[in-house]
């Protein structure tokens, strides 16, 4: 099964990242890579970005045809999307013990969606 | 000239024999598993402009054994001791029969140390001889995230210990078991997702089908392997009939049985009647069995399915577990009514295995829907089509609660 799980920023986090020294932003890193090596060596691993600053997003809609766009940041929105693993797990519980190791879960902004996938027994 | 389908069906015969006898030869399955790869594909590329050699099994060893030390030679200072000490003495040079290999490759690439992903990941490779690209584009997933599976397979079989060579009588069953879990599992993906984007997944039906007549071929007494494989024939004689142009499902009951592939169903119940009448029973016979009872049936009214409670009971019996305590729910509702079946669903529901399952609501949802009540089925095929993490089933469910809206409206 496929899992995708969602990191997430809120202020109370950026706070906390802005305020590390040098070291312990290094640090931070160095947990994120140990995570993509292990992902990669155990073949779980399908994807994994990190996103750009939300005040580089634009939000698409189309209206009558015309498409328009809107700069971010967006005031409105507490909660932003940072960054995603795409990974191939036996189980959730798998996928929530990768998750686990993700800094931001010590603040509760990590999350586990099961992917959609195409099986399906003869009904 | 031989066309490029005679070369393919060539080099994967070829392939897991040649493995075979380079690991009995030197004894590193890891790196002579790279080696045959790496020939195989040399091969594929030089054969069709150069014409195949007249020895073609010759010319495989020897590309494989230079391009091993080759390999080999790549290797850290410290692994290379360690070969050496290891190549010192031949593991096992007894000849063997190359059916004999074919089945030990098996074995070993179904070993109980791996995970079912990267079991499926080898076999398809070195016995399956299909490339790490292949494999990947089947499965929908990087050819980075293949290799690495293939790679740390082979790793953790010789950490484990696992060796090229057949395993104790003890424990020959067990490991047979196992490595048809991983057949049906290869079966299952190919035939699951044999339609809209994944259309070019039907060959992993194919493959599973192929290895699995080889395995029988090898074991002709084994009346799982045979209950196996005439399953697959069975349900994949289905295939044409099972999805709509657009890769929508269409279940059983509303199947164009006229379809159905008449060959492979013929094959299928010759088969499993023979295998039943000579093998003790297993699991993958019952399941055969039922299948045969489905595919006998040439309007879904004429489905016999007394015989197919009875075949559940039996299969309750020996090898219980959450889909068939389902399925035969279902047949029990085909027999007695809907409302016998909708108490066993109520009862079955407190089994963790099953409790919150989208299947249930699936089922809840049908015999509801057989009982008449339109307004609580299409509240279940709703509940059934939020809850399944599968996008055919989802879009039939949901075509399933719409259908029930318009007779109220009408």
């Amino acid at each position: 099964m496929k899992y995708l799980i969602l990191i997430y920023s809120n202020p109370a986090s950026r706070e906390i990242w802005e305020g590390f020294s040098d070291a312990q932003r290094a640090e931070g890193y160095r947990v994120y890579d140990a995570l993509d090596e292990d992902l990669a060596a155990s073949g779980e691993m399908i994807v994994s970005e990190a996103l750009a600053d939300p005040s580089l997003a634009k939000r698409v809609s189309v209206r009558e045809g015309r498409t328009m766009t809107t700069d971010g940041p967006f005031a409105e929105v507490k909660e932003l999307l940072v960054g995603f693993y795409l990974v191939e797990c036996e189980s959730i519980d798998r996928a929530v013990e990768h998750a686990a190791r993700i800094p931001e879960a010590t603040l509760g902004l990590v999350e586990v969606r099961p992917v959609l996938d195409l099986s399906g027994l003869e009904m | 000239m031989s066309t490029a389908r005679e070369l393919e069906g060539l080099l994967r015969e070829l392939g897991p024999q040649v493995l075979g006898i380079l690991v009995r030869r030197h004894g590193d399955f890891d790196t002579c598993e790279d080696a045959v790869q790496e020939a195989l594909l040399a091969a594929a590329v030089q054969w069709p402009t150069e014409g195949v050699p007249a020895n073609p099994m010759g010319w495989l060893i020897t590309t494989a054994s230079r391009r091993r030390i080759e390999l080999w030679r790549n290797e850290s200072a410290r692994r290379r001791r360690e070969e050496t000490a290891a190549s010192l003495a031949p593991p096992h040079p007894e000849p063997i029969s190359a059916a004999d290999d074919t089945l030990t490759l098996l074995l070993l690439c179904c070993h109980p140390s791996l995970t079912p992903a990267s079991q499926v990941a080898l076999t398809l490779r070195a016995v399956g001889g299909l490339s790490t690209a292949e494999i990947a584009r089947a499965f929908l997933v990087p050819e980075a995230t293949v290799g690495q599976r293939i790679s740390r397979a082979k790793q953790r079989i010789k950490a484990s210990g696992g060796e090229f060579r057949m395993p104790a009588r003890a424990e020959r069953s067990e490991r047979i078991a196992a490595v048809l879990q991983v057949l049906y599992l290869i079966f299952n993906e190919g035939y699951t997702a044999s339609s809209g984007p994944a259309l070019h997944r039907v060959e992993l039906t194919a493959e599973a089908i192929r290895l699995t007549r080889q395995l029988r071929d090898l074991l002709h007494e084994d009346g799982e392997i045979a209950g196996l494989l005439a399953l697959m024939l069975l349900t994949d004689a289905r295939r044409p009939a099972r999805t709509r142009p657009d890769g929508t499902l269409v279940p059983l009951a509303h199947q164009d049985r006229r379809q159905w592939d008449a060959r492979a169903i013929a094959e299928g119940i010759t088969l499993i009647t023979k295998t039943l009448a000579r093998a003790p029973i297993g699991p993958y016979q019952l399941q055969a069995a039922i299948a045969a009872v489905h595919d006998e049936a040439a309007r879904p009214e004429d489905t016999d399915w007394r015989q197919i409670l009875g075949l559940y009971e039996l299969l309750n019996s020996i090898a219980p577990g959450p889909m068939v305590t389902l399925n035969r729910i279902v047949a029990v509702a085909m027999v007695h009514g809907p409302q016998a079946g909708l108490q066993q669903l109520a009862a079955a529901e407190a089994d963790p295995a099953l409790a919150g399952h989208h299947r249930v609501d699936a089922v809840r949802a049908h015999l509801l829907d057989m009982a008449g009540d339109q307004e609580a089925a299409r509240a279940n095929y709703r509940l059934a089509a939020r809850r399944t993490l599968s996008v055919p089933e989802q879009r039939y469910l949901e075509s399933r609660a719409a259908l029930l809206i318009r007779p109220s409206r009408a």
